[in-house]
């Protein structure tokens, strides 16, 4: 397999997952995009490691893997809580920090 | 009579002149212990007070005595304290001179001092802050010695600020009086003025001598380029004229009799307004090395003895007039200490027997205040010779010795500055003759409106005596103003010939000049009984158009001439400072503040609460930042 189609399709998921972040008004499909994306970095990490042949970009998706456990664990929680107290999810609605 | 043909040099103090120090240091401790010990001293601080002064006098008089069995060349003694402080090479000694021309200063204060104390017991015995009184007089007394017997112009220094410390408490001290506060800030402010002048003349001789000891100072004046003479001369003869109430600095001594009247007479007639005189004599050897300065301190002289002499004749309050007296005394003595080596003594001779006949005089003035119900209008008196006589006859005493009748004080010295006024300057000696005739017209004036013509007291006013307590001083000074005279006259100019220098002495009585200057006392005298004799004194001040009359009623307009020289002018500059930081440095300041203001109203239109466009925004940045890196990673 060639690492830089694996390039392209990490930049093509980051990409997807940036817009994703910033045109869907869901906060659970946002917070899916910020899993795309960060996997989309794992992926290029993977793929670098694969063309110098070391071990450091894998080792590096590993901690990448940790922090989005624990984001998911703490942004679910929060996204749960507001829905509680608004009966919304969606992300223009918890706009309080306006004017 | 052997002429010196150098100044004399200094000798280390040893024996009782080593313990010169007690002088200062009594006075100085019980005016410590009466402020603080607070009321438990209330029923014997006035006597402690005494005391402290009393034993001054005994240690002046006794080092006097030693100094008198001195041989001529051994009679300037020095005695080195302590270091006070020293930067880098500079190192400031604390030291005492005793020598001919301190100790008679030192007699005087302490003499003349002690003599006020006892009598301010009885005229400050109803005052209920007496103990402070006496703690300020005290500290006056200090101050004083530590001024005429400091060894060092900086010393000299901490002891003229002290007596303008003590001045300003003394003035003020009926603090509840608006005029009496008014009138020791006035005095307070108007000496530092001429302590401006002391400090350049101080910082000058740092400079040009390398220390500002007298011995320094009068080794190095030889060598002095003479524009720094001339400089150094200017500003030692400002401060004495803070100091001595010269004219342009004279306006605070007659708003400074608000003070109780013994204050007046021990510091604003005898002891400290004579500093500026002691000062110039003291720097005598600095003011030969200027024509210019000497010139100075004539003028000032003169036009002040006249300025004061004309002040006397205008004013009904009886301590103005014997305020305005007292500068136009001074004059003389500055007048004879800008002359030369001729006219040192004669300043120093006729400031000591002005300060017993004025002393007199301020406590006679106190003790018909005293009677008076502390009225001080010589409209309301008349005809208390008979009501006071010891008042009367101590005052008549310092009477004829101000005008100079023979053989009193006041004839002997006068007559002398007078006499060396015609050998320096016919003009100069013109005006202090025709200041003689002044003094006897005012001092006439005065004995009319106070002691003699007809009762124009206030109801309810009863005249009476004054305690013993009172009338003892008054005889005690009654007597040096008729005898100081003869008594120093043969011997002064010798005495100080250690200190101020040698010269030829006059010591004749009866000369041309000396009777054309009794003549014009006599017609001085003949013109008061003329004015103020003949009638009845009105007890209203008639309204007068002369225009002498009137400029002596204002005292000579120098409080409005202060005020458009000197106190609007900086009122403006006060308010032009303040506009110029209201509206350049605040402006700039709020200017600034209003910017960020305005900028964050801008700004803050940023915050929408949309998480997407923060997002957005994060991610332009990001793009923005790649590409930077990209086009600089290809160029």
């Amino acid at each position: 397999m060639n690492p830089e189609n694996m390039l392209m399709l990490a930049a093509i998921l980051f990409a997807i997952g940036g817009m994703g972040v910033m045109l869907r008004r869901n906060a659970l499909v946002a917070f899916m995009c910020v899993e795309l994306m960060l996997n989309a970095a794992n992926l290029a990490l993977v793929a670098a490691a694969l063309m110098h042949g070391r071990l450091d970009g894998q080792v590096a998706s590993f901690f990448v893997m940790v922090v989005a456990a624990a984001e998911v664990v703490v942004g679910l929680a929060i996204i749960v809580t507001i829905y509680r107290t608004r009966r919304t999810t969606s992300v223009d609605d918890a706009n309080l920090l306006n004017l | 009579m052997t002429l010196l043909e150098t100044l004399v040099q200094p000798v280390a103090a040893t024996g009782m002149f080593a313990n010169a120090w007690w002088m200062i240091g009594a006075p100085l401790a019980v005016a410590a212990i009466l402020l603080l010990a607070g009321r438990v001293a209330d029923a014997w601080g006035h006597f402690l007070a005494v005391a402290a002064v009393v034993f001054s006098f005994a240690v002046a008089a006794c080092l006097f005595a030693q100094l008198l069995g001195r041989a001529v060349d051994a009679r300037i003694v020095e005695s080195q304290l302590f270091t006070w402080f020293s930067v880098g090479a500079w190192t400031f000694d604390v030291g005492l001179q005793v020598d001919p021309l301190s100790i008679l200063f030192a007699l005087l204060i302490t003499g003349v001092g002690s003599l006020i104390h006892i009598y301010s017991i009885g005229y400050m015995a109803h005052d209920p802050r007496r103990r402070r009184f006496f703690a300020y007089l005290n500290l006056f007394v200090a101050a004083m010695l530590t001024l005429v017997l400091a060894n060092n112009y900086l010393i000299l220094f901490v002891g003229w600020e002290g007596v303008g410390l003590a001045s300003y408490l003394l003035i003020s001290f009926w603090q509840e009086k608006h005029s009496a506060a008014a009138a020791g800030v006035k005095a307070f402010v108007m000496n530092r003025v001429g302590d401006f002048g002391m400090l350049l003349a101080i910082f000058s001789m740092l400079v040009m001598f390398g220390g500002s000891s007298f011995t320094a100072v009068n080794h190095g004046a030889a060598n002095l380029p003479p524009l720094w003479a001339t400089l150094i001369g200017l500003f030692l003869l400002l401060g004495a004229c803070g100091k001595s109430a010269q004219v342009p600095l004279q306006a605070w001594l007659l708003d400074a009799m608000e003070g109780p009247t013994p204050v007046s007479a021990l510091i604003h007639a005898a002891t400290m307004v004579t500093a500026g005189v002691y000062l110039v004599v003291r720097s005598h050897v600095l003011f030969e090395q200027s024509a210019i300065a000497q010139t100075a301190v004539v003028l000032v002289g003169t036009v002040t003895l006249l300025a004061g002499a004309w002040i006397g004749t205008s004013q009904d309050d009886i301590k103005k007039v014997l305020a305005g007296s007292t500068m136009s005394q001074i004059g003389y003595m500055m007048l004879a200490a800008g002359i030369g080596p001729a006219g040192y003594a004669f300043a120093i001779f006729h400031l000591l027997t002005h300060g017993f006949f004025k002393a007199n005089m301020f406590l006679g003035a106190g003790s018909v205040m005293h009677g008076m119900h502390d009225d001080v209008n010589m409209r309301n008196y008349g005809r208390l010779a008979q009501y006071m006589k010891y008042t009367y006859w101590t005052f008549f005493c310092g009477y004829i010795a101000i005008i100079g009748v023979p053989l009193t004080a006041g004839f002997f010295s006068k007559d002398h500055i007078i006499e060396a006024a015609f050998h320096h300057n016919l003009i100069i000696g013109l005006c202090a003759l025709l200041g003689a005739g002044i003094t006897a017209f005012y001092m006439t004036r005065l004995m009319f409106m106070t002691f003699w013509s007809e009762k124009r007291w206030e109801p309810g006013v009863h005249p009476h005596e004054s305690p013993k307590v009172m009338t003892i001083p008054l005889v005690v000074l009654a007597v040096l103003s008729l005898v100081g005279g003869a008594a120093m006259n043969w011997w002064i100019q010798t005495w100080l010939e250690p200190a101020a220098g040698n010269h030829a002495h006059e010591v004749a009585l009866f000369t041309p000049i000396g009777g054309v200057t009794i003549a014009v006392v006599a017609a001085g005298v003949a013109l008061g009984w003329y004015v103020f004799g003949r009638n009845p004194i009105p007890k209203v001040a008639p309204a007068s158009r002369n225009p002498f009359t009137l400029v002596g009623r204002n005292v000579l307009y120098g409080d409005l001439i202060n005020d458009s020289v000197a106190v609007k002018p900086t009122y403006a500059l006060g308010r032009a400072a303040v506009a110029t930081d209201d509206a350049a440095l605040d402006g700039a300041v709020d200017g600034l503040a209003r910017g960020f203001g305005g900028l964050s109203v801008v700004v803050r239109k940023l915050q929408t609460g949309y998480a997407r466009s923060y997002a957005l925004t994060m991610t332009t940045g990001v793009l923005l930042a790649a590409v930077v890196l990209i086009l600089s990673q290809l160029a």
